[in-house]
């Protein structure tokens, strides 16, 4: 069997709405792990030990395991408990989670550069420990961490293709319903693969003009 | 001793995009001389350095070492060819040392003699101690770098660039990177090197240091050669203000 | 948690880790090589190399590890390649790890002072000689510790061979959840599985790490 690509036009708005799927899901997942990241970084390092032990010991966890054997946790998990998720819902929460564990430690690395003297001036201002954590050490924070989390949400980009095997029909899934019809893999995973690189071009457009702008503010 | 050059820089010339570092400069160096160029920074004395062992080549210009020239036009193979065998006779220290730090004193100074000439284990720890020895750090033969101080790196970066025998060495503010401190055993080994007769091209801010040694000092500003003769001369009585005005700022006492 | 279930499924489990130790030590090699190579194109004077070096690095970093994967496995064929699901794994992983281990390596090279091939070349080294004396041994003790963090997200990366069935760690944790409906309990074990891989890996990376770092 040749190659054949005149069959992919056909297919072309199955892709495209698979590629709106991908960037939907990449964006609503990035958007949980960066607060996510946030929320993480400072139990890590301000939550009383009996919070911060076990949120540890998770954190550990989803280091150390691949994303997609948490999405198979996360997705089977919560039908078990009787939470029965749409899969795009559960695959979102997935590599949120599992991302916002990595942006969790470059922001705890980014709040332990923060200057001490930054700590200091807000608590002599008479800020709470709260407001100064909140005001003036996390946006500090996460202005330098900016271009290894954007890091991370490119990577997740590409890993977002793993809810596919969830059962979420983005653009790998997409591709993998035409290949049902027309069993021509090469051309669609190849047109698939075009699609990914494509957005992930226009990921890195946005994340250079975002660091370029926080450039400034720091 | 004949009269004809040992380095011959003919009318060098660099710029970077629209602008000129080096404005068609021609300097002569005899053998045994010893050249101080001094100036400003930015005034291209380390350009004019660089340009003598091709590691910044020039846009247009000559440089010779007796009866070769260093930056002749060849194919990139033969050039790459020729100009390492050039680079042997030319012995460079620099402002940052740039010892290997991977390699111990005596591996910074055989590397390039084992490699390139040949020479057996045991010639290659003769000689590493003979270098060693004459800069005075032959106790230090087996440390690292960064178990030096910095005046004893440069020591053994000037004994690094004497392995190879060279028939000039070019000195680009050796003492500049150094705590003053240590400044004073770096300049020994130079005025040793001096009395030995080496032909050396000195690149320096320390404006006694070049009138105690040097043959000749050249200054240097803005891509020029401003003004150039005895230590005296330039020195004592410099004919251009702007040499007066460097040197105001930067002979004291 | 059904620890009964646990000790009756763990020898399956086991059987698993060991394939997805192969995966990770065949694809890591490959890896190396791929990312030998690829540093060798990425640093070269030659314009044609230095593309094919960029264009690999770019083509395989911007698409997705699983669909390179389906494309080598499912695609082959089509064009003459025909592997089992091992093998694909191993070279789909191999390669794409390869891309982003050419980035350590080139990286840790250009991260050597310059003022080392000066020196070098000062002293008469050709370039070649500057890059095998001077420069790698440098560059090898910088990116000793940046490959480990690579090789460790291998070890995770192979989970995506699941996908073609491969009978490693996560592809049997979703067997035995779809069969036994105890996410938690499978999760953890191969999790555990993993994390011992990773562990050991990483015990040896710091060993060399130490023992490459300089005096």
């Amino acid at each position: 069997m040749g190659l054949d690509f005149a069959v992919v036009p056909e297919y072309l708005d199955r892709l495209l709405l698979g590629s709106a799927w991908t960037i939907g899901i990449t964006l609503a997942a990035a958007a949980l792990s960066f607060f996510g990241g946030i929320l993480f970084a400072v139990i890590a390092l301000y939550a009383p030990a009996f919070v911060r032990w076990p949120f540890k010991a998770f954190a550990w966890l989803f280091m150390g395991t691949p994303l997609l054997l948490q999405l198979f946790l996360i997705y089977f998990g919560l039908i078990q408990i009787g939470i029965d998720l749409p899969a795009v819902v559960a695959g979102v929460i997935g590599l949120g989670l599992h991302f916002a564990v990595y942006n969790s430690d470059i922001i705890q690395a980014g709040i332990r550069a923060v200057d001490n003297g930054q700590y200091e001036a807000g608590r002599t201002l008479g800020l709470s420990q709260a407001q100064t954590i909140r005001k003036i050490v996390v946006p500090q924070a996460v202005r330098a961490v900016v271009p290894p989390i954007g890091n991370n949400m490119i990577a997740l980009l590409k890993d977002s293709a793993l809810v596919s095997v969830i059962g979420v029909t983005e653009l790998t899934l997409s591709s993998q319903l035409a290949i049902s019809k027309t069993f021509r893999p090469f051309e669609f995973y190849l047109a698939a693969a075009a699609c990914y690189y494509v957005i992930n071009l226009a990921l890195e457009a946005g994340l250079h003009r975002i660091e370029r702008r926080i450039q400034v503010a720091r | 001793m004949t009269d004809k050059p040992f380095v011959d820089i003919r009318h060098a010339a660099k710029s970077y995009g629209s602008l000129e570092v080096l404005h068609d400069i021609s300097l002569q160096v005899n053998k045994g001389e010893i050249v101080a160029i001094i100036g400003p920074s930015g005034s291209g004395k380390s350009t004019l350095l660089r340009a003598i062992n091709d590691l910044d080549p020039l846009t247009s210009g000559e440089v010779w070492l007796e009866d070769t020239q260093v930056n002749e036009t060849l194919p990139h193979r033969q050039y790459e060819k020729h100009i390492n065998k050039v680079r042997q006779e030319i012995g460079m220290v620099f402002q940052h040392f740039n010892l290997f730090p991977h390699l111990t004193a005596r591996g910074n100074i055989v590397l390039a003699p084992k490699m390139l000439k040949g020479i057996s284990d045991a010639e290659a720890n003769t000689l590493a101690e003979e270098q060693l020895d004459r800069v005075g750090l032959l106790d230090r033969i087996d440390y690292y770098p960064s178990q030096l101080s910095g005046g004893q790196k440069q020591r053994v970066a000037i004994a690094r660039a004497l392995a190879m025998k060279p028939k000039v060495m070019l000195f680009d503010e050796a003492t500049s990177a150094l705590d003053p401190e240590l400044v004073e055993e770096v300049n020994l080994v130079m005025k040793q090197l001096a009395e030995e007769h080496m032909t050396m091209i000195i690149v320096t801010h320390e404006m006694k240091f070049a009138e105690s040694v040097c043959d000749r000092v050249v200054f240097m500003d803005g891509g020029y050669v401003v003004e150039e003769g005895s230590p005296e001369v330039v020195f004592r009585n410099p004919t251009h203000d702007r040499t007066r005005n460097f040197l105001r700022k930067h002979l004291q006492g | 948690m059904d620890f009964d279930l646990i000790l009756r499924v763990f020898p399956y489990f086991l059987q698993a880790a060991v394939v997805t130790i192969e995966l990770s030590v065949y694809s890591t090699a490959l890896g190396l090589v791929c990312a030998a190579l690829g540093t060798f194109a990425r640093l070269s004077r030659h314009k044609m190399l230095r593309a094919i070096g960029t264009t690999y690095v770019s083509v395989i970093r911007g698409t997705p590890a699983l669909i390179q994967l389906f494309i080598l496995y499912f695609g082959g064929p089509q064009i003459g390649i025909q592997l089992d699901a091992f093998e694909a794994g191993v070279i789909g992983l191999g390669v794409n790890i390869g891309a982003y281990m050419t980035e350590t390596m080139r990286g840790a090279i250009i991260a050597v002072d310059k003022g080392q091939t000066e020196a070098a070349r000062t002293l008469g080294l050709s370039r070649t000689q500057a890059m095998r004396k001077v420069v790698l041994p440098q560059a090898a003790r910088l990116m000793v510790r940046p490959l480990g963090v690579n090789i460790n997200a291998q070890i995770k990366g192979t989970a995506l061979v699941a996908a073609i069935s491969v009978v490693e760690l996560t592809y049997t944790a979703q067997r035995y959840i779809g069969s036994t409906y105890k996410p938690f309990e499978m999760f953890l074990l191969a999790g555990a599985l993993y994390m011992v891989i990773i562990y050991v890996v990483g015990i040896c990376v710091t060993y060399l790490d130490r023992k490459v770092a300089l005096k």
